[in-house]
């Protein structure tokens, strides 16, 4: 079996990954790093992030501003210390993509221009038109490109990690181009894979999001963290999926129902105004203006379309040269994928599954409780997003914990020894796992298709934007019943060349193992928090889960839970308020679960 | 049954088959359903080996390119609908001028070697530190590169330039336009870098200017525009170093 040697491995070639994979040749010149990814590092997620990336850079913006909308968007459950290290450091990493040629869009005079978003009391999202997420990718990997000592394995899928002597010491990957299967062994493993939003049918996430470094973790026994908090984006576009951005309603636009009307000023979000105004209505956070969106189902007040109901986004006060500078990538996927201008007519929304706060826990340098072992990016649960994530906060996250958690994963691997033989034989035992259970096995009935579109049911009827007991046990027995199935899958393809029905066989289970995560964790916190809303405990209890949910695999692939304290270091929970509301009002005003 | 329409799939497995082939396909024809919803209908439901890339499914990520009806497309952009009134099926093929490695997937190393050797990345003199804040940038100077940066290094254009279909060597499309995102860029300083690359027989001069590359793009890149720019640039440069050699550096 053939090996290589690296002294640190990236899993994940986004956002997180290539700022990482610089922080490593920037820590030691000499280490050797490796980039293992299932797509070509600019075909990652990273690249279809739209809206921007928020840092504290105008006069009269505060760090302490940016940490309570973050803590408060949150509903309390970010760790305070890692929020603190993020809004400090977030500047100086955006600034540090501009040096590397990010285009940043620019105010008159040349500085950095900041634009309105959901759940930020203040202008302070960086934004390169509404295709953020394109320009920091390909500046990213475009600028790795002169650090020789990166090795990339594009379009290698990493199937396990391989751990011995309680250490993570690499992985056993598949190259996708001839079939071969190896080691890449490593004396630090970062994680930097990004979410698992197709675990549900209706998402804003690419095809490749299927959770492989949350399962990879929770398989090599690290925890995962807060996997009950899933986030829908208010505004993705029926059928496709594909994400409307927040930018649009920061630039003024208006959600609307059937008759016309804003309704989300019945639901506690402020009142209406013709400009937007900021942490009001349009512009409150993602996990209010999702629930809104059932509760004005549930009275009849959509419009229903064969994709289901949706609502309506209306932009077209705005004009089509705001629309034309400051949102050009959403008129141009309106037109292309909807037949729709926005210039002149409404665009069709509905709430689609966007993000995960949680993932595999780590500190505030990226590192899990599994020696060797780190992650950043949507992979990991820091906590910095806590029970609801704001939009721009995900984009500066990438690189402050990208960055971090190379440079730690750097300094531990300077410590460590070259791996142990014990890891070779484990890669030899996972290859031939991987030609037994898939490419020779010809007894296989199960489709993986099937399969798949039963876990999307069962997760979207048990787990969505509101569960309660009866719709989660049930989600949990038929994700049970699944992984039964999937031992009986059927892999059409037999050959080794660049064979994606294993890739799609592979993926499906670690959805499977990370859809029951998340079911479990959600069962298991009877209180309603940010995105968790269980109709049967309607209610926020920080007497008992102002606390984080970890979640384990045990060796014999049960599974337990457990709770770790959340960080508080300078806002005590509150309320959670939005709206032009007064401080009279403030203490008044009913929270948080209509 | 609801109405259908015929795909002919380019097949080509080289532990199977000696020569590629074509395997008709009957698929549900919607009107919302794009050529890559088709081809992922086949794979879920008729035959799990047919083999291609696709990731975002929004235009942004690249992965799609493939020739349908003998042009370069996204296909996840191409609605099937578009092709229900041609009384012939729709023709889907892995991108033109580049090494098939199975079915429509097709080997883009040569391209990820050029991208690197045009050096795409901001080059100083001089690097500021972050605390000293941002470089300026007026959005005029930012206009001035901008649409160079959309490449989303999808290959259509290579797909389409007639050029690399005869000189593998010609560096190509995409990766003089990101060259010339960088020479533009008024925070870079590296032009007279990657002179040596982009102004050498397979770099710019191989060009015949033939447009196609722009057509295709479905990004609104104008890399034949890029091209010329620089013949004209790379032009007057030689033409100083052959005059004044001690006014370059």
């Amino acid at each position: 079996m053939d090996i290589s040697y690296h002294d640190v491995l990236l899993v994940g070639g986004g956002g997180a990954g290539l700022r990482a994979a610089i922080a490593v040749a920037e820590t030691n010149p000499n280490l050797s790093v490796a980039v293992v990814s299932k797509v070509y590092p600019m075909r990652s997620h990273t690249v279809s992030a739209e809206g921007g990336a928020a840092a504290v850079i105008k006069p009269g913006d505060t760090l302490d501003e940016h940490a309570y909308d973050t803590i408060s968007g949150g509903d309390w459950l970010c760790d305070q210390d890692a929020v603190e290290i993020f809004v400090k450091e977030a500047p100086e990493e955006l600034l540090r993509l501009e040096h590397w040629g990010c285009p940043w869009s620019r105010d008159p005079d040349g500085h950095i221009a900041v634009r309105a978003f959901g759940g930020m009391k203040k202008m302070r999202t960086w934004f390169a038109a509404d295709k953020t997420g394109f320009h920091l990718l390909h500046t990213l990997f475009q600028t790795t490109l002169k650090y020789k000592t990166v090795t990339r394995y594009d379009e290698w899928f990493v199937t396990k990690l391989l751990v011995d002597e309680g250490r993570v010491q690499g992985a056993t990957a598949l190259e996708l181009m001839s079939g071969r299967i190896q080691a890449i062994t490593a004396k630090s493993v970062i994680l930097c894979t990004g979410g698992c939003g197709r675990i549900f049918p209706f998402t804003t996430n690419a095809s490749i999001k299927t959770g492989d470094g949350m399962a990879l973790a929770f398989q090599a026994g690290a925890p995962l963290k807060d996997m009950e908090f899933v986030q829908y984006h208010p505004t993705g576009l029926p059928f496709t999926g594909i994400l409307i951005t927040e930018a649009t309603r920061a630039e003024g636009g208006y959600l609307i129902n059937k008759d016309g009307y804003r309704y989300l000023q019945d639901y506690n979000l402020g009142t209406p105004t013709r400009q937007p105004v900021l942490r009001n209505m349009e512009l409150g956070p993602r996990d209010r203006l999702s629930q809104a969106f059932v509760k004005e189902v549930e009275k009849g007040h959509t419009i229903d379309t064969p994709y289901g109901p949706v609502v309506h986004l209306d932009l077209r006060h705005l004009g089509e040269k705001l629309i034309n500078t400051r949102l050009p990538f959403v008129r141009e996927l309106c037109l292309k994928y909807e037949n729709i201008d926005p210039i002149k007519e409404l665009i069709p929304v509905r709430p689609v599954i966007h993000y995960m706060m949680g993932g595999v826990h780590t500190d505030n340098d990226g590192a899990t409780p599994l020696p060797g072992l780190y992650a950043a990016g949507e992979v990991a649960c820091v906590s910095i997003n806590g029970a609801n994530r704001l939009g721009s906060n995900s984009l500066p996250e990438l690189f402050v914990f990208g960055a971090r958690a190379g440079k730690a994963a750097a300094l531990a691997a300077m410590e460590q020894k070259s791996p142990s033989e014990h890891v070779v034989s484990q890669a030899r035992d996972e290859k031939l796992r991987l030609e037994e259970q898939f490419l020779r096995k010809t007894e296989g009935r199960e489709r993986i298709a099937t399969i798949r579109s039963e876990m999307h049911t069962a997760m979207e009827n048990g787990a969505g934007i509101y569960r309660n007991q009866t719709s989660l046990e049930k989600a949990a027995d038929k994700l049970r019943e699944l992984r039964e199935r999937f031992q009986g899958i059927r892999i059409d393809d037999s050959t080794r060349t660049f064979n994606t029905d294993l890739v799609a066989a592979l993926e499906l289970s670690f959805m499977l193992d990370v859809g029951s995560a998340i079911v479990e964790s959600a069962l298991d916190r009877t209180e309603s928090r940010g995105a968790h809303q269980r109709t049967d405990f309607p209610f926020r209890d920080d007497q008992n889960f102002l606390a984080h949910t970890l979640i384990y695999r045990n060796p014999d692939c049960s599974t337990r839970l457990e709770q770790s304290p959340v960080v508080i270091t300078r806002w005590p929970p509150a309320e959670r308020v939005y709206g032009l509301k007064s401080e009279a009002e403030k203490s008044r005003s009913e929270v948080g679960h209509g | 049954m609801a109405e259908t329409i015929s795909l002919e799939v380019l097949r080509y497995s080289p532990e199977r088959d000696s020569d590629p082939s074509f395997q008709c396909y009957e698929v549900p024809l919607r009107k919302d359903w794009v050529v890559l919803d088709a081809l992922n209908y086949i794979k879920d439901e008729v035959d799990g080996s047919l083999t291609f890339r696709w990731s975002c499914r929004m235009g942004i990520c690249g992965s799609c390119g493939m020739m349908v009806n003998g042009e370069p497309k996204l296909t996840c952009a191409t609605f099937l609908s578009s092709y229900a009134r041609e009384k012939r099926p729709v023709r889907v093929q892995p991108l033109r001028y580049f090494p098939v490695i199975r079915d429509l997937v097709v080997e883009i190393t040569d391209f990820m070697n050029k991208l690197q050797a045009v050096k795409p990345w901001l080059i100083r003199d001089q690097e500021k530190s972050p605390s000293e804040g941002e470089y300026i940038q007026t959005p005029e100077q930012l206009d001035r590169y901008k649409q160079f940066s959309m490449c989303i290094n999808c290959m259509l254009c290579y797909a389409a330039c007639p050029v690399y279909g005869l000189d593998p060597l010609f560096i190509g499309p995409a990766a003089i336009a990101l060259a010339q995102r960088y020479n533009m860029d008024s925070r870079d300083e590296g032009a007279h870098e990657r002179m040596d690359v982009l102004a050498q027989h397979e770099g710019i001069w191989a060009c015949t200017f033939v447009g196609e590359c722009t057509k295709v793009c479905p990004k609104h890149v104008d890399p034949a525009g890029a091209i010329q720019q620089y013949k004209l640039t790379a032009a007057i440069e030689r033409f100083k170093s052959f005059l004044m050699p001690w006014a370059l550096k």
